[in-house]
């Protein structure tokens, strides 16, 4: 197992309380990310794990509570503030640009980091064209990295669910994100190819020292990838701590296995 | 010899009356490319247009400027009512329906329609207000190869002149550059849109404006040719067959959409009216939508739209 970095913390989330209408989605939760790190966050469903990442990226503005973000605490915050921020993510159920092929749905992905102007865009001419070979030269890495090349001119619409969800990957990683936010990166895989995304996780933390926060199911993933694990069961944060300690905590195990009244 | 010049001139009166359904149909397709939205307020917008237009340039020239000025002032007021509009639009009706259904947002652009109109007449009047930015007159071409030559109006240049230009202006807009490439994403998935940066509320201002500009150039040729009046909104329901043609989703397609109607019915009017009556021009147009939808529901130049079950 890898220590993180540092201990320098990357996001800090303090006492979070969101509501839609009646449901209490979240309450009162608080945890911290450290730079470098890979984190779980793990609970049954409708724990409210989910609401905790579109509240970390901005698509959910909290009832109460701060959200502290490379030591800036922060307001509400729109998502594409997030992504300017350097905080990617992925989705529960693949939300990619279905029309488009792969490569550019990852292009889509450079979008923040296009710094020409329109007219030079128009023109394609000297540094704006200099400007899109870059890009793509990075693109090209990404899909190296992440072995997609045989698929990277096919509308993602046509791919099969598992390498939808490596795309989505690549998208977010064209970002070139400090903290990157994963949302059941394996639901739906089969064992090759969740040992696939494992190792694709694994690697970018390495190679390029992303944070990453994930939300996963399979225990065996989450136990062998992440540093620290957050327990949510009911939007009440139960549990916080290296898997061991969290696997042997008796709340977690009441909250997954029922406790008797 | 005679009945070829008059098939010509019927050809082309046909694809030159194309060219401005062209244009209001650009309007639908550049808001369709870019948001997913079927705006059914584009007729409406083109009657706004029109209206500011020709009010500002009534009014500046009462007031002593000269016609070059006027003009200039008047599409600039008209341009910044158009962008007014948009950001309103954005703001208050498409802004909160973010990750709604196509169709809700379908039937927010049916309010926005009645509010425009109603709106638009209110402040600028209901009459019929003549415009008169381009020449209105007649060119007799090739008049040594047909006995009196073939009538060309020299309106319908202008429209095809002015649609040739907008249409590769957006062409390259949305093929080359980053908002180009970010309206396309937005069209395709909002959720996914934000999540990698973009920021959709100004997209969408970016998008309504274009529509609204596109609207503008629509009017000032339509309204040239009809006068700018409440009827100009209904020009919005001949843009559908055009677009059903052309695909919803391909600026080339509403340009020969618009062109196959434009000629289609003209030639329908002209070589089949005497024989099964005349009033063609009226239903030409559906007709061929609806033969189009049989054969290639995705219209001649739309994306297949692929989706795995």
């Amino acid at each position: 197992m890898r220590a993180p970095d540092t201990n320098e913390i990357l996001l800090q989330v303090e006492a979070v309380a969101l509501s839609f209408g009646g449901v209490r989605a979240l309450k009162d939760v608080s945890f911290n990310i450290r730079k470098g790190e890979i984190r779980a966050i793990i609970g049954p469903n409708g724990a409210g794990k989910t609401s905790m990442l579109n509240v970390v990226n901005g698509f959910y503005h909290p009832d109460h509570g701060t959200i502290t973000f490379k030591g800036r605490t922060r307001d509400k915050m729109q998502p594409f503030e997030a992504a300017r921020g350097g905080i990617a993510r992925t989705f529960q159920n693949v939300a990619l640009f279905k029309g488009m092929s792969a490569l550019d749905n990852i292009m889509a992905g450079r979008t923040l980091k296009v710094r020409r102007g329109l007219l030079w865009q128009v023109l394609r001419y000297g540094p704006a064209l200099r400007e899109e070979l870059e890009h793509r030269h990075r693109v090209e890495e990404i899909i190296d990295f992440l072995e997609i090349e045989a698929i990277r001119k096919v509308p993602v619409g046509r791919l099969p669910y598992g390498l939808q969800k490596r795309v989505e990957l690549g998208r977010a990683l064209a970002m070139e994100p400090e903290l990157l936010l994963l949302d059941e990166p394996m639901a739906g895989m089969n064992l090759e190819e969740k040992e696939d995304m494992s190792r694709f996780i694994v690697d970018v933390n390495n190679q390029y020292g992303t944070t990453i926060a994930l939300i996963e199911h399979d225990m065996a993933v989450v136990m062998d990838l992440s540093e620290s694990v957050a327990v949510l069961d009911h939007g009440v944060k139960i549990a916080d701590g290296t898997p061991d300690e969290v696997k042997n905590s008796q709340a977690v195990i009441e909250a997954y296995l029922g406790v008797a009244h | 010899m005679i009945a070829l010049g008059q098939f010509l001139e019927v050809l082309i009166g046909g694809l030159m009356s194309g060219v401005l359904y062209s244009l209001v149909a650009l309007g639908f397709v550049l808001i369709f490319k870019a948001s997913g939205v079927f705006n059914f307020a584009q007729g409406a917008m083109v009657l706004l247009a029109g209206l500011a237009l020709v009010r500002a340039l009534d009014l500046l020239v009462a007031n002593g400027f000269p016609l070059w000025a006027a003009i200039v002032l008047g599409i600039a007021f008209a341009a910044a009512i158009m962008a007014t509009t948009a950001w309103l639009i954005e703001r208050f009706v498409i802004g909160p329906l973010v990750n709604q259904d196509g169709l809700t947002l379908f039937m927010s652009t049916i309010g926005v329609t009645f509010v425009i109109e109603g709106a638009a007449e209110m402040i600028f009047g209901s009459d019929v207000y003549p415009l008169r930015l381009f020449p209105t007159d007649a060119w007799f071409v090739l008049e040594d190869v047909f006995p009196g030559g073939i009538l060309v109006n020299k309106l319908d240049v202008w429209g095809a002149l002015i649609a040739g230009i907008l249409v590769a202006g957006l062409a390259i807009f949305f093929q080359r550059t980053k908002t180009g490439r970010a309206l396309r994403a937005v069209a395709d998935d909002h959720l996914a849109a934000h999540s990698v940066g973009i920021p959709i509320g100004w997209i969408w201002f970016v998008v309504w404006l274009a529509a609204g500009l596109v609207a503008l150039v629509a009017a000032t040729v339509w309204g040239t040719k009809l006068g700018v009046q409440f009827s100009i909104t209904f020009l919005a329901l001949k843009a559908l067959p055009v677009l059903i043609i052309g695909g919803l989703t391909s600026i080339p397609g509403a340009i020969a959409g618009g062109l196959i109607v434009g000629a289609g019915e003209k030639i329908a009017e002209v070589y089949l009216g005497p024989s099964i009556g005349g009033g063609i021009e009226y239903w030409f147009a559906y007709v061929l939508a609806l033969a189009v939808l049989l054969v290639r529901p995705q219209g001649l130049f739309g994306e297949r739209i692929i989706e795995r079950v």
